[in-house]
């Protein structure tokens, strides 16, 4: 049995103050909280057993979310961990999002965040002690109550249940168990007694998400409130010059058009005449042309700098002396575009504001950070500001803005109107907004050993740093920014190489970047995938085969490898035309491999079949894992098939869904998911599943065509098989 | 002033006739459950029923629906119990969830058309809703076992 160290001095100062004989969570106003505290209509009320678990006269047991639901299913993993151990009834569960505050803040990474697919290992403790803490001071509470001790008492579905069968539920005894002081030590269950964890547990979102109740950002609505559209300069950063607002206040509806630091805002009674009122707005725009950049230019300048000496991030042996030896060195280059996150959900933030408050509502990945930032706007103190989480319409990394972007922008227009103001994004904001997943550059040399295996391989990467500006800044360290790097300078074939040389150039464009799914193996896992497998075909090996021989000292990726092979029938025969490719790679803890089974008809390409292996240790939710493989990879699809945003004289040139394409149900492949039973790290699921699916087809495709790909998207000429 | 007949109930609306009905459902009416996602029809979130054919409403203006009948993610079922609803729910269908209000009114015309729909009828008519979550295969699945649930529930 497992021990936890969770000091009564520390619990309190993690999470809770007294007030009124009630805990409440720490940092949240208590008259304020309308949302989580507030008590049932029915005149339930809801006793705080700790910052992450409310439980309700009525036996409802509310649970607070320290991480955002966006899709990856924490609505229902966290409740899994907590309801482990509390023995809550679980059709009585009740989830919410938590407020920002500090007991919410990330276990590892230090601030308020939902992202690099850690919500389920990080929280694996915190939640399942917060579960195991209210079960120790409900059974006390009980037992006092029953005139017995809690080691004469079990629990059971929400019930306290004593030797002699008396049963008091935790409804009964909350108030008193609230009041009782946290148990200095709490033990967790033993593995073997899991009744939740493992198990797959259907998602606790779904009733309100298949009629229409669910909110989102975009949903809230408030009495008096107007909705505001805002013209965003054509090229990023350049500011307005002059605005003619005459034609805008014209239209019936349009309250208001103000300047704010991101462009001009029309002030609507609602959307349709704030989106026309801009359309009518006439703004001149004060554009440095040196920073309109182009992506032609941006691609030869990138070239360029690629011939350069970079910094190194990951170095051995003497590479350019080995590249120099033997005729059979393999160089490429590759280039992959800028890409938008395209949530379904376009941004928005509503804000209510008055002389001393400021609240938020909006779907957000970075709640403190919002905080912090509209604080900085209003001149107020951050406990001034309260941010409410909705559910997210998708974020994939677009929600946790290192700039707090849209919530800075709704934060000014209300500042500077004096309104309640919900700001809409259209989907051509959305997509023209920037914090792209960067454009990158790779160069690649490669001479293989006399027995096949890459023998000295030098490796250039060029693209923006993602770090630089963020609240992540520090993890650049001797010029490197991780995020660039990752999934190559730590790869485990790299370490297998006896001369090896990494290096990277972070140069600095007009081009808001962010992480986007999976971040920098969105690019690396093509590379280092696609050329292995030209290696290996230069080898005459197969291509399983040979990733096995260089993944021989890493048992997790093998393992994925293995699992991926075996199950998909690798080596046997496949339909006439039929084709297949592989990949794996290892990201945010948990390595994924995936076998794509393709045809080309008619120079198009169809892909029949993905087969999905994922070693991410203990899988808490196992068909929420599937469910994120199956997600990572119509993701990674997308962004080989269309993903390309592109620059002309500054402007980006997509603008909707007709022309920064998604794959769409006629293109989905079937994809069979498996998930390697193991004892290793827990790792993520949210990320892990998009780097390989590309190059896995992209082999595939070689297999099919001869020719292999080093730009993305595919082009036409990709798929031409003669 | 425009009337309209939504999800059974008769409304009347004071707003401009080159308004899309999207707009209206969600800024007039308060049916949020109908989604904005791209404006151009594009995208299939805001997917409602007009007289029982699958419109897009964010192209789709108000004077068009005047007079018609209007059916939104709301009016599908009072409870969940539509076969589809009850299939999105068995078989973990949705992830974050913005566009699957879209899907369900898509795809419920496709099942009263189609009671036994093929993998191609499901392409056919589920093509113009773009799930960014990725969640096709589940769609597909959750179609077929609608169907059956349908059947064996008898038409409503």
């Amino acid at each position: 049995m497992s021990k936890s160290n969770l000091t009564r001095r520390k619990f309190l100062q993690d999470s809770t103050i007294i007030a009124g004989g009630l805990i409440i969570p720490f940092s949240v106003p208590a008259g304020n909280r309308k949302t989580v505290l507030a008590d049932g209509a029915d005149g339930t009320k809801f006793i705080t057993q700790n910052a992450y678990l409310h439980i309700g006269t009525d036996n409802t047991v509310k649970i607070l979310l320290a991480h955002s639901e966006m899709g990856q299913g924490v609505w229902t993993t966290m409740p899994m961990l907590i309801a482990e151990e509390l023995d809550c009834d679980w059709n009585n569960i009740k989830v919410e999002h938590g407020p920002a505050g500090a007991p919410y803040i990330h276990t590892a990474f230090g601030i308020q965040l939902t992202g690099g697919s850690t919500s389920t290992w990080s929280e694996f403790d915190r939640y399942r002690k917060a579960g195991a803490t209210a079960r120790m001071m409900l059974t006390q509470a009980a037992a006092d109550k029953m005139n017995t001790t809690p080691d004469k008492c079990k629990t059971e579905n929400g019930y306290v249940i004593s030797a002699s069968n008396k049963k008091l539920s935790y409804g009964e005894v909350a108030e008193a168990a609230a009041k009782l002081p946290p148990p200095s030590d709490v033990p967790l269950r033993d593995p073997s007694k899991w009744k939740y964890i493992g198990k797959s547990k259907r998602r606790l979102d779904t009733p309100e998400k298949i009629n229409g109740t669910a909110k989102f950002g975009m949903d809230m609505q408030f009495p008096g409130m107007l909705t505001a559209v805002v013209a965003h300069p054509p090229v990023f950063g350049a500011k307005v010059k002059s605005f003619d607002a005459s034609k805008a206040k014209a239209i019936p509806g349009v309250q208001q058009v103000v300047e704010i630091p991101s462009g001009v805002a029309v002030l609507a009674d609602h959307y349709w005449e704030a989106k026309l009122g801009r359309d009518a707005l006439k703004v001149e725009w004060d554009i440095d042309p040196a920073k309109a950049i182009d992506s032609r230019d941006q691609l030869d300048s990138y070239k360029r700098i690629a011939s350069t000496t970079g910094v190194a991030a990951a170095k051995a042996g003497d590479v350019n002396a080995e590249l120099s030896k033997g005729s059979k060195k393999i160089e490429a280059e590759y280039f992959f575009p800028y890409l938008a996150h395209a949530a379904m959900e376009p941004m928005n933030c509503t804000v209510l504001l008055s002389e001393n408050s400021c609240e938020i509502w909006t779907g957000t990945q970075f709640q403190m950070q919002e905080q912090t930032a509209a604080a900085k706007v209003l001149g107020m103190k951050p406990e001034q500001v309260m941010v409410n989480t909705t559910f997210l319409g998708g974020a994939f990394g677009r929600r946790a803005n290192k700039d707090n972007d849209y919530v800075v922008e709704a934060v000014h227009v209300a500042k500077a109107s004096g309104k309640n103001v919900k700001l809409v994004w259209s989907r051509e904001d959305d997509m023209r907004g920037g914090y792209y997943r960067p454009a990158f550059l790779h160069k690649v040399q490669v001479m293989p050993a006399t027995d096949g295996k890459p023998g000295a391989w030098k490796h250039t990467i060029v693209g923006q740093s993602i770090m630089q500006g963020s609240p992540f800044e520090a993890m650049i360290q001797n010029g490197i920014d991780p995020a660039s790097t990752e999934g190559i300078s730590d790869s485990p074939y790299m370490k297998e190489i006896p001369n090896h040389l990494v290096e990277l150039h972070s140069p600095v464009v007009n081009v808001p970047v962010l992480w986007w799914r999976s971040v920098g193996h969105t690019h690396t896992a093509f590379v280092m995938e696609t050329m292995i497998d030209e290696l290996a075909f230069a080898a005459k090996a197969d291509p399983v085969e040979y990733r096995r021989s260089l993944l021989k000292n890493h048992g997790r990726n093998l393992a994925a490898l293995n699992l991926a092979a075996e199950k998909s029938g690798w080596g046997k025969s496949l339909p006439a035309g039929h084709f297949r490719g592989v990949a794996v790679h290892e990201s945010f803890g948990s390595s994924v491999a995936q076998v794509a089974e393709i045809s080309i008809v008619n120079d198009a390409l169809k892909v029949h079949k993905v087969t999905c292996a994922i070693d991410c240790g203990l899988a808490v939710n196992p068909d929420g894992v599937a469910a994120q493989m199956e997600s990572g990879i119509i993701f990674g699809l997308t962004a080989l098939l269309y993903g390309e945003i592109t620059l002309e004289k500054g402007r980006v040139k997509q603008r909707n869904f007709h022309d920064y394409k998604m794959v769409r149900m006629n293109e989905a492949p079937v994809i069979d998911v498996h998930i390697v039973k193991s004892t290793e790290k827990m790792g993520g699921a949210g990320e892990p599943g998009t780097p390989p699916i590309a190059p896995a087809i992209a082999n595939a495709i070689f297999a099919a065509t001869g020719k292999r790909i080093r730009t993305l998207p595919l082009r036409p000429e990709d798929l031409k098989t003669t | 002033m425009v009337k309209l007949t939504i999800n059974g109930k008769e409304h009347s609306v004071d707003v401009r006739p080159d308004t899309p009905l999207l707009w209206v459902l969600r800024d007039h009416l308060g049916l949020t459950g109908t989604k904005f996602g791209c404006g151009m029809a594009q995208c299939g979130a805001c997917t409602v029923h007009l007289n029982g054919e699958a419109v897009r409403s964010c192209v789709t203006l108000v004077s068009r629906a005047a007079g018609q009948k209007v059916t939104t993610i709301e009016g599908l079922s009072k409870d969940n119990s539509h076969p589809l609803q009850r299939a999105w729910l068995e078989d973990d269908v949705l992830q974050c969830g913005y566009c699957q209000s879209g899907q369900i009114m898509s795809a419920a015309v496709l099942l009263r058309d189609h009671p036994n729909p093929s993998d191609s009828d499901i392409d056919q008519a589920m093509s113009g809703n773009i799930c960014r979550c990725g969640t096709y295969q589940r769609i597909r699945n959750a179609i077929h076992k609608a169907a059956k649930l349908q059947k064996e529930g008898g038409v409503k």
